[in-house]
């Protein structure tokens, strides 16, 4: 079908077993070269666990897959030093200074240059906005903070793939705008993004690919366009003769209508708005308010799973 | 700024084959913390109180460890004496402490998962903690020695070492000699290290792994103290510790400073690969 390098993400079969529990569950993720890939699902639906396994940090029970097009976890060591991440949280030795637990980041990093070590980490620490905090110690770091120094951490090399896993936890909503640009001005180098979220909203507006996680299992995933098209938009009419403007509608072809009090939500289909409003006016009936709605990621969620966008047991 | 300003391109980052930036990281870490600090301020103690309370006392020959009664003859004595005494629980609870740290401490605060993604393959990961602890144990006894040394010859003064044996050398001579006991024993406790190596990727919580050190340190002296038991102590990792005292014999009698060395080097073979096949492909979690 395509080849293997045309992706910077390529899992097949993707299963992690604890014990009782199906963690992650037969995951074929695919994500594009050059996407901002929004990997979504509620707090315990796997994502976690499945970006674990894109590391090489647990083994899967079974499946596999590759980065950059390369098999994992054979070419971690050709592979990794191109992929920043960031995984389940910051975390950094607490008596050490943000500069120094960088500098220790990169003294680990068998391809990194100790002589461009201070403009690199300098560099990252920059980036993320921490360059005057550089040297208090991480212990007396916010939360906000420290998960900047977490994302700090991944740009102390050029990257092809940038793995962030709930990168705004913990931000204040100045912060999760900033990560939000941070994440645009990273793919407009050039780079592959995973950001994974339990916020829809937060992610919607950055990505070009979604996959929505649910009990262990990717749900659905692809361009965000083509995974939106799966729910049509809807009319909203807002008028006090709500039945006669059902009944409107239905004579128009909308379908799923549900009547409110002084509202009528109809299914859109093929028709175009203009000709609902034109119908309305035309038939008398009163219309004080009319919108069309897109349905949110979260309405998406919901009728892909027949639940909210809740904790998975 | 971008990131390719941030650093040259990929294909730029060579692979550097040897670096001892790693090992020096690991160094800086563990000598940096206050907790080290006051770790190795605490083993300076003992041979200061040994020099200054037998400089106010007359010690009666023929009491207590082996070296006290000579302490007065020669102040290098201060060193092995201190040795002696600390190499029941003081060093090797040292030891432990950074051994049941190596990958605990890093599992406990989430850093492990940091190092592996960098990547850092995880054989060179216990290569380099490996080396880190046998470093740090060398430096605890030399530490100990030193402070010693210096202390009894302020106090004492130095000059001819009257050997165990019965023989005399001169002071330098004597200097290497007490070099070598105490890299003997620094060696002998990195043996107990790697037994910490072991148990600390058993486990997320660093303080249990040292104190399953120290447990199996004591219980190793516990052993060799029961008769019954004779054919098994020349085998425990303490066994061959209170050997160091044959560098003070003229000639040295290796014998059993050999055999001393064949155990601790087992040891440490054996837990290190033990620990190798447990973390190599443990599932990292923490």
């Amino acid at each position: 079908m395509t080849e293997a390098g045309e992706f910077a993400v390529a899992t097949a079969g993707l299963t992690k077993r604890f014990k009782a529990q199906v963690a992650v569950n037969a995951v074929d993720l695919l994500v594009p070269r050059g996407a901002v890939y929004g990997f979504l699902g509620p707090n315990g639906s796997g994502k976690t666990t499945t970006i674990r396994m894109l590391l090489g940090l647990i083994r899967p029970t079974s499946g596999h897959h590759r980065l950059l097009g390369k098999a994992m976890p054979h070419n971690a060591g050709q592979v990794l030093p191109l992929v920043g991440s960031l995984v389940e949280g910051p975390a950094f030795h607490p008596y050490l200074t943000a500069r120094a637990n960088l500098q220790r980041l990169d003294s680990v990093d068998r391809h990194a240059d100790p002589r461009t070590t201070k403009a690199r980490v300098d560099g990252a620490l920059d980036r993320v906005g921490l360059l005057a905090a550089a040297d208090k110690k991480y212990r007396a770091y916010s939360l906000g903070m420290r998960q900047r120094l977490a994302i700090a951490g991944t740009l102390l090399a050029p990257r092809e793939l940038l793995v962030l896993d709930e990168p705004t936890n913990g931000l204040d909503p100045q912060g999760t705008r900033e990560v939000r640009h941070l994440i645009g001005s990273l793919a407009d180098d050039g780079a592959t993004v995973l950001v994974s979220s339990h916020l829809l909203s937060e992610v919607e507006q950055v990505c070009t690919h979604i996959g929505v996680m649910h009990v262990g299992r990717l749900l659905t995933q692809g361009p965000i366009a083509e995974v939106r098209a799966v729910s049509e938009p809807r009319a909203r009419v807002e008028t006090d003769r709500p039945a006669d403007a059902a009944r409107v509608l239905r004579a128009l072809g909308l379908t799923d209508i549900v009547i409110e009090s002084g509202v009528v939500v109809g299914t859109l289909g093929a028709l175009v708005p203009d000709q609902v409003v034109a119908a309305l006016v035309h038939e008398g009936v009163p219309v004080t308010g009319f919108a069309v709605a897109q349905p949110s990621l979260e309405d998406l969620f919901v009728s892909l799973t027949g639940e909210g966008f809740n904790v998975s047991g | 700024m971008s990131a390719a300003e941030l650093a040259t391109s990929p294909a730029a980052r060579p692979l550097r084959h040897v670096s001892t930036r790693f090992l020096r990281s690991e160094l800086r870490l563990i000598f940096g913390r206050r907790r080290n600090q006051a770790g190795l301020g605490i083993l300076a103690v003992v041979p200061l109180i040994l020099a200054i309370t037998v400089k106010l006392s007359t010690p009666r020959p023929g009491h207590g460890p082996d070296f006290l009664a000579s302490i007065t003859s020669n102040g290098l004595f201060v060193a092995l004496a201190s040795l002696s005494i600390e190499l029941a629980l003081f060093l090797p609870l040292a030891v432990g402490t950074i051994a049941g740290d190596s990958i605990a401490g890093e599992a406990n605060i989430g850093t492990l998962r940091y190092l592996l993604a960098v990547p850092v393959h995880r054989t060179r990961l216990l290569a380099v903690k490996f080396a880190a602890i046998t470093i740090f144990s060398l430096v605890a006894t030399l530490w100990v020695s030193l402070v010693g040394a210096a202390a009894g010859l302020a106090l004492f003064g130095g000059g001819e070492m009257t050997m165990l044996s019965g023989g005399q050398i001169g002071m330098g001579p004597a200097v290497l000699r007490v070099v070598m006991a105490t890299v003997y024993l620094g060696l002998c406790f990195a043996s107990l290290g790697a037994i910490g190596l072991f148990i600390s990727t058993l486990t997320e919580q660093p303080i249990g792994a040292t104190i399953a050190v120290v447990i199996l340190n004591v219980m190793s002296f516990i052993l060799d103290s029961i008769p019954q038991l004779s054919w098994l102590h020349e085998w425990l990792p303490t066994h061959w510790w209170m050997s160091f005292g044959d560098f003070l014999r003229d000639p040295v009698a290796w014998g059993d400073l050999t055999r001393g060395l064949l155990t601790a080097a087992g040891y440490a073979l054996v837990f290190w690969l033990a620990a190798w096949a447990r973390f190599s492909d443990k599932d990292v979690t923490g």
